[in-house]
């Protein structure tokens, strides 16, 4: 289904999705989806389980390749550049595109080295200035006063929204062009939620974020663009508060005021 | 469109809620006929009566507010959801209005009667009475369309607005004509002048009322638009 907006005159386009397939083996999981995504913006990605808004989300850094069974028809251009297609090396590209995980996924490291050991794989940086990075990762996330005086620590050590903001601080370390946040916040209670989702705000001045959430009231908060999706179907997409305001279709309305079923 | 929620609780919190509305509704309607009545009939009683009714009206709304406050704290409502709650509240706010309308009538009868005001004045309350029914039939067209979120309806309410307006307007010129026939009526007249502005509000409310009901159905806001321009956002 085709269901790109009109953005607003200045917004330029970071992600467009064309006409975009995805297969688990024989079974399709998207269904032509059309949808630019714009820069600097938060775009959410909404839907009951099973709609495809996390599989969309792991074809934005090719993430679906690690499993030989599933593949993506069509094209993700990132500034018009075709991400699926692209001859770059995989990790370059998840370079560009950082993701961050359901599950807070600390590395078994110290806190620093969870920063520095992605930073470290593209840039050789000199001590102090590794340091540095650090450093600015850390205070990006939110999480440098919580941890500076402990950074050889493990990071499961952690609280879970504390390792999930050290997984966002190692995620924009590399400093990429977009951040893909996969439910981020469904393991970590409210006041950790409230903390993810201010930084979120804060990052967009930087990147380009997606999100993909369960809970529709955090789209509602903390997104600039929402796509309502259902069985591999882009069904809605559009300034979020349209979409909760004044849907245009009738299937995102019954979504999100609770009467789909 | 499933009307029901998967929630039957929250269901029932929303039509508990415009359920409380139309209950409101009926008080406020039954008030300004009650009011009008006194005035024709030159019931200080009634009079007393609607103004006794004013206290409910008010508690009503405040319940109603604070039930509306629980259910969007708790229920995070979206789409027209929202908008219902939204609708409510100004509607509520619209309805007590009325009520206040109705309760200036009854004061201003009694001042009449206290000031020795009779039906032997030959005063043109009949014209008020015909205007009070106009009012009262356009509140209740505008209530059982917010029953029903009829927007057809509720664009009726909107286009007889102006025969109201023009009641008003031929009423005004004729207690001028009685003043100035006999200046002993002008504090009488004067007096009933505002009572058929009161009622001309009344009439108002329903208006904004119906305008409330579209924004609920369509998510247009139809305020200061024109009704033509309100039926083709209705269609």
């Amino acid at each position: 289904m085709d269901a790109r907006v009109e953005l607003p005159v200045g917004e330029k386009i970071k992600l467009s999705v064309r006409d975009l397939d995805f297969y688990y083996g024989s079974f399709q999981a998207l269904k032509r989806i059309n949808l630019d995504i714009p820069e600097h913006k938060v775009t959410a990605f909404i839907g009951p389980s099973g709609c495809g808004k996390s599989t969309l989300l792991r074809c934005f850094n090719r993430m679906f390749e690690l499993y030989p069974e599933q593949r993506a028809e069509g094209q993700v251009l990132l500034d018009g550049e075709d991400v699926l297609h692209s001859k770059l090396d995989v990790s370059l590209i998840r370079a560009k595109i950082g993701m961050v995980f359901q599950k807070p996924t600390p590395f078994p490291m110290s806190i620093y080295d969870n920063i520095a050991f992605g930073v470290r794989l593209f840039e050789p940086l000199p001590r102090v200035e590794m340091d540095e990075r650090v450093e600015w990762a850390l205070k990006k996330a939110a999480l440098w006063n919580e941890v500076k005086d402990k950074l050889g620590q493990s990071g499961s050590g952690l609280s879970g929204g504390q390792q999930q903001r050290l997984c966002i601080a190692r995620g924009i370390a590399i400093k990429p062009e977009v951040l893909l946040l996969d439910e981020p916040c469904s393991a970590l209670d409210p006041i950790s939620t409230g903390k993810i989702e201010e930084l979120i705000h804060e990052l967009k001045t930087d990147y380009t974020v997606v999100i993909v959430t369960h809970n529709m009231q955090q789209a509602a908060r903390c997104s600039d663009y929402t796509a309502y999706m259902y069985i591999g179907d882009l069904i809605e997409f559009g300034p979020t508060t349209e979409l909760f305001m004044k849907p245009k279709k009738r299937d995102t309305e019954d979504y999100i005021t609770g009467r789909f079923g | 469109m499933s009307d029901k929620h998967l929630s039957t609780q929250f269901d029932a919190e929303l039509s508990g809620i415009s359920n409380r509305v139309l209950e409101m509704g009926g008080l406020v309607e039954s008030q300004v006929a009650q009011a009008v009545y006194a005035l024709t009939q030159f019931s200080g009683e009634t009079a007393t009566h609607v103004l006794r009714a004013e206290e409910r009206v008010n508690t009503m709304e405040m319940e109603i507010d604070r039930d509306l406050s629980a259910i969007i704290a708790r229920r995070q409502p979206t789409a027209r959801d929202l908008r219902l709650l939204i609708a409510i509240s100004k509607a509520i706010a619209n309805l007590e209005r009325v009520g206040d309308e109705a309760a200036r009538i009854a004061r201003t009868v009694q001042r009449l009667i206290d000031t020795g005001v009779s039906s032997r004045m030959r005063l043109p309350v009949g014209d008020l009475s015909f205007e009070s029914d106009l009012a009262i039939a356009q509140l209740r067209k505008a209530l059982d369309a917010f029953a029903r979120l009829d927007t057809a309806q509720a664009l009726e309410v909107l286009r007889a607005d102006d025969q109201i307006d023009q009641e008003f307007e031929g009423l005004v010129r004729k207690l001028i004509t009685y003043m100035m026939e006999d200046p002993r009526t002008i504090s009488a007249s004067i007096d009933l002048i505002f009572v058929a502005k009161a009622i001309e509000r009344v009439g108002d409310h329903a208006k904004n009322l119906a305008e409330a009901i579209i924004y609920v159905v369509k998510g247009t806001d139809v305020r200061h638009t024109s009704v033509d321009a309100i039926a083709d956002a209705v269609r």
